[in-house]
């Protein structure tokens, strides 16, 4: 490549990254200075000396307008949820798509495309029959009323029956003629053979998990099972007297558990996510 | 397709399927069945008596020009998201798919914003728009511009806009630059031997090879646009200021939880579900006919 241009992709490259980095490095640097600075609107852009107390402040009281519970327990909230969905949809779509591929039984069309037609409704559609079911079983205000009604995947079921049909016909042929049942083929060949596809999987759920908001906002009206996304904007909500030092530092750490997810395994999402959403 | 070889049974397979089709019918159909029977009800204004009122609140929305504008807003705004995010990731994709010095550290720094959620960058574009606290919003009002996005409609809906598109790029760049590193690059060299030039190059043979990928991310960024972008709009503006920003999900939302009017608020459920269905059809429509390339 003539070097002129190769130039001109670093430097629309550098602008792109960037545009991605500044917003972060923003916050990064104002959750390390006090409120006075801030609500001044003199953020600088070198780091202060007040991270420390804020990020404890966070952590332990939150702001005002979260009523004391701390930034801690929302983050545990938001892992408990996105890891759960996570590990339900993966558990209950592999052992969906299993069935659906490996057995013959009348209805088994039928399962498939009601697992499949749940791809037209999506959860912002259903949003208040959904929420009145979930009342109606006492679920409001429990992890069980945020996580389960989430559990359901059209998406996991499709890519792990693509999967699962790839599987060669010899392979059940030999596991039967070794008088392997189906539990044990499942378990010993067909379990391991996923274990991209499931890492792949883990990745794309867990951001979706801990990235909902619209459920966890009509499902928890209590602190206690409150995820970090809605007790961050709950900060804001006061306009007058928000405390941006303490959102700041909330910002970063919400974001530091999925970044992290997505970075160290970033290998396996891209794969998994351009071959499942196909 | 189909396997040859199976086994037999029938009570192993009922219990594997048993908890994706219990959640999915307690979680799903029955309540876009209620949703639907909702939309031909209507509650009196103390909520006692429900009566049955046929195709009324389709029409009352319909008639409603709040509706419709919403309506229009939604459009203007999702195909504004779809259009920004679509063309910076397909800009970024092609230039990260060069065969430059430090391409895969470029690429784990356009892939990581996937992990924002949507949210989180409303309130990352809070901090560097906001009039008094944010960056960029101090710089724009001592320019002498009157910047408050508080205040000014045309001013939250660029925001929204934004904020909208910017999470959305990442997503759009990993699927182009999938694309584009399965086209095969003796095609390319062929046309470059020709004396085809890169932008001629690009136009006549990488883009229509890359339109599966584009159809499929436009129905995908169409979709984000019309509903994941609630904690977008919720975070930045809560619809305002007078209802400029107020998408028609956020609007269902409202009615339903604020105005708690659950007839009108089913009835605009089952139009976003017409929609849906609607975005979805197409979508596979398409795929099956690539099948056939």
């Amino acid at each position: 490549m003539a070097p002129r241009r190769a130039w001109l992709t670093h430097v629309l490259l550098i602008l792109g990254v960037i545009a991605f980095a500044l917003p972060i490095w923003i916050v990064l640097i104002g959750s390390t200075h006090d409120a006075a600075t801030i609500g001044r609107g003199e953020v600088p852009l070198l780091p202060g000396g007040h991270a420390l107390e804020n990020y404890r402040t966070a952590w332990g009281a939150g702001a005002a307008a979260t009523a004391g519970i701390g930034v801690g327990s929302m983050l545990w909230n938001s892992m408990l949820m996105a890891v759960l969905v996570a590990v339900g949809k993966i558990t209950i779509s592999f052992a969906s798509a299993y069935a659906v591929v490996f057995f013959r039984f009348p209805g088994r069309m039928l399962a498939f495309w009601s697992i499949f037609i749940t791809l037209m409704l999506p959860v912002e559609v259903r949003i208040f029959p959904t929420f009145k079911v979930v009342s109606d079983l006492g679920l409001v205000n429990t992890y069980a009323g945020l996580i389960i009604p989430l559990i359901a995947s059209a998406t996991a079921t499709l890519l792990f029956r693509q999967f699962f049909m790839t599987i060669p016909d010899e392979f059940v042929e030999a596991a039967k003629m070794d008088g392997a049942g189906p539990l044990r083929f499942l378990w010993d060949v067909v379990l391991p053979l996923s274990r991209t596809n499931m890492a792949a999987l883990f990745v794309i759920l867990f951001v979706y998990g801990w990235n909902q908001y619209l459920w966890p906002l009509l499902v928890t009206t209590t602190a206690d099972v409150e995820t970090v996304v809605i007790g961050m904007v709950k900060m804001i909500g006061s306009e007058a007297n928000t405390e941006w030092h303490i959102v700041m530092a909330t910002c970063v750490l919400s974001l530091l558990p999925p970044v992290a997810v997505v970075v160290l395994m970033q290998r396996w999402f891209v794969k998994g996510l351009t071959e499942t959403e196909k | 397709m189909e396997r040859k070889t199976v086994f037999r049974g029938m009570t192993l397979p009922a219990l594997l399927l048993l908890p994706q089709l219990a959640i999915t019918i307690v979680f799903f159909f029955w309540p876009a069945g209620q949703a639907v029977w909702f939309a031909f009800l209507r509650q009196d204004a103390f909520g006692i008596r429900t009566s049955f009122v046929g195709f009324e609140n389709f029409a009352d929305l319909l008639a409603d020009p709040l509706y419709l504008e919403t309506a229009w807003n939604t459009l203007v705004f999702s195909v504004s998201v779809s259009a920004l995010s679509l063309s910076a990731g397909l800009l970024l994709a092609v230039l990260a798919d060069k065969q430059i010095r430090g391409a895969g550290a470029y690429r784990t720094l356009l892939i990581w914003p996937y992990a924002i959620a949507p949210a989180v960058a409303a309130v990352l574009w809070i901090f560097l728009f906001h009039p008094q606290v944010g960056l960029i919003g101090r710089a724009l009002n001592a320019a002498g511009l009157d910047w408050d996005y508080r205040l000014n409609g045309g001013q939250a809906m660029l925001m929204v806009i934004l904020a909208s598109a910017w999470k959305q790029v990442s997503y759009n760049f990993i699927f182009f630059l999938a694309g584009l590193q399965s086209i095969p690059k003796s095609v390319l060299e062929a046309a470059a031997i020709d004396g085809a030039r890169p932008v001629r190059r690009f136009w006549t043979i990488v883009f229509p090879l890359l339109s599966p990928t584009t159809f499929f991310l436009l129905v995908v960024n169409l979709v984000y646009a019309f509903f994941d972008t609630f904690g977008i709009i919720d975070a930045l503006t809560k619809g305002g200021p007078a209802k400029s920003t107020e998408t028609l999900i956020y609007r269902a939302y409202i009615d339903g939880r604020v105005n708690l009017d659950l007839g009108s608020s089913s009835a605009q459920s089952v139009i976003l579900m017409l929609v849906v269905i609607a975005l979805t059809a197409i979508q596979f429509r398409f795929i099956e006919r690539r099948v056939h390339y």
